[in-house]
């Protein structure tokens, strides 16, 4: 055993299936070095539970880079745990204490079903952004790339709210279960350019009815959906949103 | 399979492989070749269905562009969702000659930089049409939005990756295959909108169903609940990435895989130059067993940043305090003309000789400096933190260490597979009906890819190249009717379910992870960024006894009824397992050094690859001939009427 290994106490969310009822599991696990990764410090976890002959915890992942979106895990209470700009993958083991326990469940929200112990369903996403997150431009009918100038500001502004993952961190942190951060992200990367403004007022209006018939709640302001995404997207987005929105439907 | 040495007999440069490039001016091929083609009416489109496996920058382009033309399209990812393929991780850019620059570059010049960064292993006709398309994909991206960098006067940005003198990557900060990915995800979802792609997300294509020769269809698991189906189509276009994940470590997303690809090739789609694997350069340096995956710090990084070793191998100062004499700046000495920005390959295998001869760093050894000392004195720290910054931010995640103040420690990890199934002009496989784009095939890259190239062809090949020789091969064939109550599709999905229960039947000692780990180590060692004889032949030998170990005492825990993340990683190990062998074959097969394929046998006095042309000039493509043969290689013969191939000097 290295030096600097610790020794955590896990209390990890479990649950069968979508109608099963869940409950909070107590583990302990050695060993855990403060440079591994918390996904690898959960593999470490499965690992030891299967040569236990224990069904390991279902949890989901891929990219371990931050960038993909797949991973999501409320840790001690917080979406994607205690580092700010971080997803899950990116949180490492230095950031928690010898013996300290950890509470891992997972993004909770009426319309992202579980599907086992910490994976849930976010096909919601999905469904918002094909009720209008394009463009509608068909293959072969683009014209020069440079034919449109855009200014610098609005392709930066433009490219920090397209940073999304769509990994449904501000829907877990919110109180409301609101998709607002997410969906706001994607109109607001097409607001801003030229390319998008065809379509803005129709894609807002179709992608804000999609976002409330998939059960999400409203947007009240409490700003947790900024302090917890891993992009650092900027609840600017929910405001431009809005704007959108009335300029299209007054 | 232990007859490692006889396979040069069994090669055949076969008629079975025939890259059916058409005949004229390189210029005017596609162009000749498209006017050529035959149609299917907007109004008969919706009456053939094209299965598309994978929503990467491939398979999403590819099933977005035949859904708009009218196609019924079927589209299946292991993901949750289609927009987290892997190409979502790209990061630098991606490369186009639209010469916005006005620093010389042209069609000829990218086609030309490609076909010998691909150390002369690419086939020139469809190096020539990824060279003509790369300008089409940017002016698509544009005009769907994708925020790429811009000028103050509002123009697109460029900047400069290894192996070429000019500056054509465009880039979205350090997002760019983020970036292109939701732009063909954007384009994708609005067709499942208007209800010409039905998306089965969360499904892993576990077989493909030839009926008469002809790929008909697919099996695939609903990897939510392990529900095994079949779908039918007129044609399937295969678009699931590269299998880096052999060597268990590696830039890759812990689902990438080679299952889709190698069930293809077990029925019958030849698997071509599996041995060319690209070990990046710039990676985090591996740090222990417990490690998951390696982490890319982009190529893009070495436009400024300085590689570097101490001289001395028994320097033991903090890099801070190496006056410069004491510094091997070992790119900028050995390559003046191209310096730290060599190509790959050579980037890499410059890492592994100075670490080879003791000069490493890091705990380690096996890690040099990657160091913007330079860079901030010359540009100022607000510069680089802008060009770079949420790289250097993710080496401090990583690491805790912060590279504006001390270099960063970086050393090469696999990362891109160039080999591939093997297909003709048309991105078809030997399987007629199977079409193969993206990383998943063998055609563009030859034997090293360059930088900022794969998204480049992944778009090319599903934007463009794939919709339109689907259509012409729907024309041509006119497929009767099948449905997936023909008797193949119940084969297929009987042997898939044999499969599952086989592998949770074992109930073994070893997890699925300790065994895949030992594969990688095998494979790095012998398989990895310097080959010979005896090690490949150690590799086989040492591969397959794994093997065996595997399907005796192999532990998958859990039901196939159920959310399984064991069973799906377990079959993907399987496939590993028979992937690894071919690609050590291969390998000792090839007696040459070219792009990522070194071998010891084959290098000059100064240490530099060494090509021979005369005897392997040639794709190797394999035939799969049953479980218990072994492969036959056949032989495609590559011909250079354009770029005279040559040694390849970067100095």
């Amino acid at each position: 055993m290295a030096s600097n290994a610790i020794t955590v106490k896990l209390l990890i969310w479990r649950q069968s299936g979508p109608t099963a009822a869940g409950q909070l599991v107590p583990f302990t696990l050695e060993n855990v070095l403060p440079e591994m990764s918390f996904l690898e410090m959960l593999d470490l976890l499965n690992e030891k539970l299967v040569r236990e002959g224990t069904d390991p915890v279902a949890i989901d992942s891929d990219c371990r880079e931050g960038i993909c979106g797949t991973c999501g895990l409320v840790i001690n209470g917080i979406a994607h745990g205690p580092n700010s700009g971080a997803a899950t993958c990116e949180v490492r083991m230095r950031s928690f204490r010898d013996g300290e326990t950890i509470v891992i469940e997972p993004f909770r929200a009426a319309s992202f079903p579980v599907i086992k112990d910490l994976v849930v369903d976010r096909a919601a996403f999905d469904r918002i952004m094909a009720a209008g997150g394009y463009v509608s431009i068909n293959t072969g009918s683009a014209p020069e790339a440079n034919a449109i100038p855009v200014q610098r500001a609005s392709a930066e502004t433009a490219m920090d709210a397209a940073s999304c993952i769509g990994c449904a961190a501000c829907v877990a942190a919110c109180p409301n279960a609101s998709a607002s951060l997410f969906t706001s992200a994607k109109i607001s990367q097409y607001a801003l350019l030229p390319q998008g403004r065809t379509e803005a007022g129709r894609r807002v209006v179709r992608m804000v009815e999609a976002m409330d018939a998939e059960g999400f709640g409203n947007c009240s302001n409490h700003g947790e959906c900024e302090a917890v995404c891993p992009k650092e997207i900027s609840i600017f987005n929910i405001g431009r949103m809005r704007r959108e929105y009335l300029k299209a439907v007054l | 399979m232990n007859d490692v040495t006889s396979q040069a007999a069994d090669a055949t440069a076969s008629s079975v492989l025939n890259s059916r490039v058409p005949e004229g001016p390189i210029e005017d091929l596609w162009d000749n070749y498209q006017a050529s083609m035959k149609l299917v009416a907007p109004a008969n489109r919706r009456k053939h269905t094209v299965i598309v496996v994978g929503t990467g920058l491939a398979g999403g382009s590819a099933a977005a562009t035949l859904g708009e033309m009218g196609y019924n399209v079927l589209n299946f990812c292991i993901s949750d969702s289609p927009r987290r393929a892997h190409s979502i991780a790209a990061q630098g850019g991606i490369n186009a000659a639209k010469n916005y620059r006005n620093d010389g570059d042209s069609i000829y010049r990218l086609f030309y930089d490609t076909v010998k960064g691909g150390d002369f292993r690419s086939r020139e006709a469809n190096v020539y049409r990824l060279a003509q398309l790369s300008n089409n994909i940017i002016d698509q991206c544009v005009s769907q939005g994708v925020p790429f960098a811009r000028e103050y006067g509002g123009t697109l940005a460029n900047r400069s990756f290894g192996g070429v003198q000019v500056e054509r990557t465009f880039y979205a900060r350090g997002q760019t295959g983020q970036q292109l990915l939701l732009g063909a995800y954007s384009a994708l979802m609005r067709q499942v909108d208007a209800g010409t792609v039905t998306m089965h997300a969360h499904h892993e294509m576990l077989d493909l169903v030839v009926v008469d020769g002809q790929a008909r269809g697919i099996v695939a698991r609903d990897l939510n609940t392990g529900e095994i189906r079949t779908f039918a189509a007129d044609a399937v276009v295969l678009c699931t990435g590269g299998y880096s994940p052999v060597f268990f470590l590696s830039t890759n997303a812990v689902n990438c895989n080679a299952t889709a690809s190698w069930r293809c090739y077990k029925r019958g789609a030849h698997f071509a130059n599996p041995c060319y694997t690209q070990i990046h350069p710039t990676c985090i340096p591996q740090a222990g067993d417990y490690q998951s995956k390696l982490t890319l710090m982009s190529e893009s990084l070495r436009n400024d940043g300085r590689v570097w070793v101490p001289r001395n191998a028994d320097e033991t100062r903090p890099p801070a305090q190496i006056p410069e004499e004491d510094r091997l700046y070992y790119l900028e000495e050995t390559y003046p003309g191209f310096g730290n920005l060599v190509p790959r390959d050579i980037a890499s295998r410059a890492a592994k000789q100075v670490c080879d001869r003791g000069l490493g760093v890091g705990t380690s050894g096996f890690a040099v400096y990657l160091d913007f000392e330079e860079a901030i004195q010359r540009l100022g720290r607000d510069t680089v933190a802008g060009r770079y910054g949420n790289l250097f931010d993710m080496y401090h995640e990583i690491t805790a260490e912060d590279p504006y103040s001390s270099p960063m420690r970086i050393y090469p990890a696999p990362h891109y597979t160039m080999g591939g199934l093997w297909v003709d002009y048309d991105l078809m496989s030997t399987v007629p009906g199977l079409f193969v784009a993206g990383e998943a095939n063998f055609s563009d890259h030859g034997a090293n890819r360059l930088g900022a190239s794969a998204l480049m062809q992944g778009l090319a090949d599903g934007y463009f190249v794939v919709p339109a020789t689907v259509s012409n091969y729907i024309a041509d064939t006119k497929p009767a009717a099948v449905t997936t109550a023909a008797p193949e599709f119940a084969a297929a999905e009987s042997g898939i379910r044999d499969d599952v229960k086989k592998l949770l039947s074992i109930k073994g000692k070893r997890t699925v992870r300790e065994l895949w780990w030992e594969l990688g180590r095998i494979m790095w060692d012998n398989v990895g960024m310097a080959r010979n004889a005896s090690g490949l032949e150690a590799a086989i030998s040492e591969i397959q006894g794994l093997r065996e170990e595997f399907w005796k005492d192999v532990n998958v825990p859990g039901t196939p009824d159920e959310w399984n993340k064991m069973l799906e990683t377990a079959a993907r190990v399987a496939d590993f397992m028979e992937l690894g062998e071919v690609m050590a074959r291969d390998a000792l097969e090839r007696r040459e050094s070219c792009g990522g394929h070194f071998r010891d046998e084959s290098q000059s006095a100064e240490g530099e690859a060494q090509r021979n042309d005369a005897d392997f000039q040639h794709v190797s493509a394999w035939e799969y001939k049953g479980p218990d043969s072994a492969p036959t290689m056949h032989k495609e013969p590559l011909h250079f009427d354009h770029v005279k191939p040559g040694t390849r000097s970067y100095k």
